[in-house]
């Protein structure tokens, strides 16, 4: 079952140099239980996508529903309530948790905002959760700095869990941590969602992780979505040349020295190209692409690329 | 082997605590080296003692012997003319190492002429050769643009060009790929890759990424809690790593277990953190070992030579030998 929709969304920022379409048109689902990844280099709107979904932007145009309800049209209270349904956990866990506050007074915070139970009992749902993700049953009167990196990163998911949320955005949310430390957390991750059925948007540059983590993966590019696929499907049968592109440039060790797979940079998001928007970087690309947006085109089950030239 | 760089039993102290405990290595000319370990590793204090850029109240010891001169010997004024001259740095971050207030040209020339006798024109001319070398288009138009007017991945071409200017012997690398999107990162790496052959210069990567290592390494140096643990040519060490940390780093990388899915079942996790480390007696690992004897805890393991290109820090390595001959088989 469909548990959030996206409909032509687009976040745009006003900036001095011409408005910025951070993200732009952009549609997607997430299914109940799905992990679906967006994954695509920084500037691309990921973040900024991730971000529209709960409301920490405002989206310019476009409709998100949650179970039904409109996110983009609420407000207040509204608003308040479908956020404890839709969680993030963040990149940073040095940056995301405040430096002066118990990890008692962190966890508890959202059960109080949300008026959920009295001080003992969001005390004991915090202890709990403290045990649930991996952390010494002492931690609760300890402040962030007494904790490691992947520590860190367990608070910040027991906060995003606390609520019971059905949807958690996940915004790179290993990229800062050691790989001994990243198993760790992934392997956290996926134990929460088969325990409390959780559905994640996994936003990240690191195909790798991708790979392990997610079953459906959307890329994106310049504020759109150029290529949505089931993960082992992405893998085998790319077929959009940027996401061909992205894989190729995994650095892979029976691929000892070989070329970049695209040359060139991202170009600003303040001026997109016209036409297709890759067609600056895709070496497939002709007069069409400068000219015309590509539509999604259907390459099969669960399989929609824009692109002119993709087979 | 000619041995451009002669690391020995080099130690970084502050205080009472030891973040690098008698690290030894060396690097030829045009060769790549990369020194892999996670955050707490001393990867980036051993590459800043190179540079001689520790702070002044860094305890050191050993030898750093750099075409025969001990770089810990010298002083202030003799390193200056060897930093930036015969050994350069990259950084992770080049919008921080670059200076937002200079264009990239005057921030080359201030190298070229700190180091060489030109005059304001040859500089100039050799910073438009040396953006040239490290492709970035139209290198006349853009060496009076500055930073910001730039993006990430032309930066650290920027960082690299500045680096190079004077043709140094040695180039160290920190984390200089990090920051940057896979499909930049592999073309910096390249570039890399085509300088050290085209300079002649010996390039130290220092990296966490294996998959970088194990793409364009010669050899490969795996720190943990500032030692050696483990050295060797990047396919065997791959193929067959024998430290436990090095088997466990690579179980749990996600990357080189191409079609591995979370339905599947759990990553191997190496349990515990790097801080489990500190104020431990003999083997740093020892807490998060998996096969760790009571003998661990007595004396810290001595690198052993396993074979002529490979050195391990491990007591138990015939053991060991055998354990990731079983693992690459069952894979």
């Amino acid at each position: 079952m469909s548990l959030l929709s996206v409909d032509r969304l687009s976040t745009h920022y006003p900036a001095a140099a011409g408005t910025v379409r951070a993200v732009d048109d952009v549609s997607l689902e997430i299914l109940e239980g799905e992990t679906v990844a967006l994954v695509g280099e920084s500037g691309c709107g990921k973040s900024t996508l991730g971000k529209s979904l709960m409301r920490l932007v405002d989206p310019t145009s476009g409709r998100v529903t949650f179970k039904g309800h409109d996110v983009a049209a609420m407000s207040g209270k509204e608003l308040q309530a479908i956020r404890q349904h839709i969680q993030m956990i963040f990149q940073d866990p040095f940056a995301s948790l405040n430096p002066r506050q118990t990890i008692r007074s962190i966890l508890t915070a959202p059960l109080a905002v949300h008026g959920i139970g009295d001080r003992k009992s969001r005390d004991a749902i915090a202890a709990s959760m403290i045990a649930h993700v991996g952390l010494p049953s002492d931690s609760l009167d300890r402040y962030p700095h007494e904790f490691s990196g992947g520590q860190r990163q367990r608070i910040g998911i027991a906060r995003a869990l606390i609520l019971q949320p059905e949807l958690v955005i996940c915004d790179e949310p290993v990229s800062a941590l050691d790989l001994s430390i990243q198993a760790q957390i992934l392997n956290l991750l996926v134990e929460m969602k088969t325990e409390l059925s959780l559905s994640y948007l996994f936003i990240s540059h690191d195909l790798s992780v991708v790979r392990y983590f997610a079953d459906r993966v959307l890329v994106m590019y310049l504020g759109r979505i150029v290529e949505s696929a089931p993960t082992a499907r992405l893998w085998s049968d790319a077929k959009h040349p940027y996401t061909q592109a992205l894989l190729a440039a995994v650095p892979d060790p029976s691929r000892r020295k070989q070329a970049a797979p695209i040359t060139g940079d991202l170009p600003s998001p303040h001026n997109p190209p016209s036409g297709c928007r890759f067609h600056t970087r895709c070496p497939l690309a002709t007069d069409i692409c400068r000219s015309d947006d590509p539509a999604y085109r259907q390459m099969g089950s669960g399989h929609t690329v824009a692109c002119h030239h993709a087979q | 082997m000619t041995g451009l760089l002669d690391v020995r039993d080099f130690s970084v102290g502050f205080g009472s605590a030891q973040p690098v405990k008698g690290v030894s290595f060396t690097a030829a000319a045009g060769e790549m080296l990369a020194v892999v370990g996670e955050s707490g590793s001393g990867k980036s204090l051993t590459a800043l003692g190179l540079m001689g850029l520790l702070p002044r109240h860094a305890k050191t010891a050993g030898e750093i012997l750099f075409d025969g001169r001990d770089l810990l010997k010298l002083r202030e004024r003799e390193m200056r003319s060897i930093r930036g001259h015969d050994i350069a740095m990259i950084f992770q971050e080049p919008m921080t190492s670059l200076n937002p207030v200079l264009t990239i040209g005057n921030q080359i020339v201030e190298v070229l002429r700190i180091h060489e006798k030109l005059s304001g024109k040859q500089a100039r001319q050799r910073a438009i050769d040396l953006l040239d070398l490290v492709s970035i288009p139209e290198a006349a138009k853009r060496i009076d643009d500055y930073p910001h007017q730039l993006s990430g991945g032309m930066r650290q071409r920027v960082m690299i060009a500045i680096a190079v200017a004077c043709n140094p012997r040695l180039l160290i690398a920190d984390e200089a790929t990090t920051a940057l999107d896979v499909t930049i990162q592999a073309q910096v790496l390249q570039l890399l890759d085509r300088l050290r052959s085209q300079l002649n210069m010996a390039v130290i990567l220092i990296t966490h990424d294996l998959g970088i290592v194990a793409q364009w390494a010669d050899r490969v140096v795996v720190m943990y809690a500032g030692r050696k643990i483990e050295q060797g040519l990047p396919d065997a060490l791959f193929e067959t790593p024998y430290h436990p940390y090095t088997q466990g780093l690579l179980a749990a990388s996600p990357r080189l277990k191409a079609d591995y899915h979370y339905r599947d079942g759990p990553l191997t996790e190496i349990r515990g953190s790097i801080v489990s480390a500190t104020g431990e007696q003999g083997c740093s690992f020892r807490p998060r070992c998996p096969v760790a004897r009571a003998a661990c805890g007595q004396s810290v393991p001595a690198l052993v030579a396993v074979s002529a290109s490979r050195e391990v820090a491990c007591p138990y390595v015939p053991v060991l030998a055998e354990r990731a001959h079983v693992a690459s088989v069952g894979r």
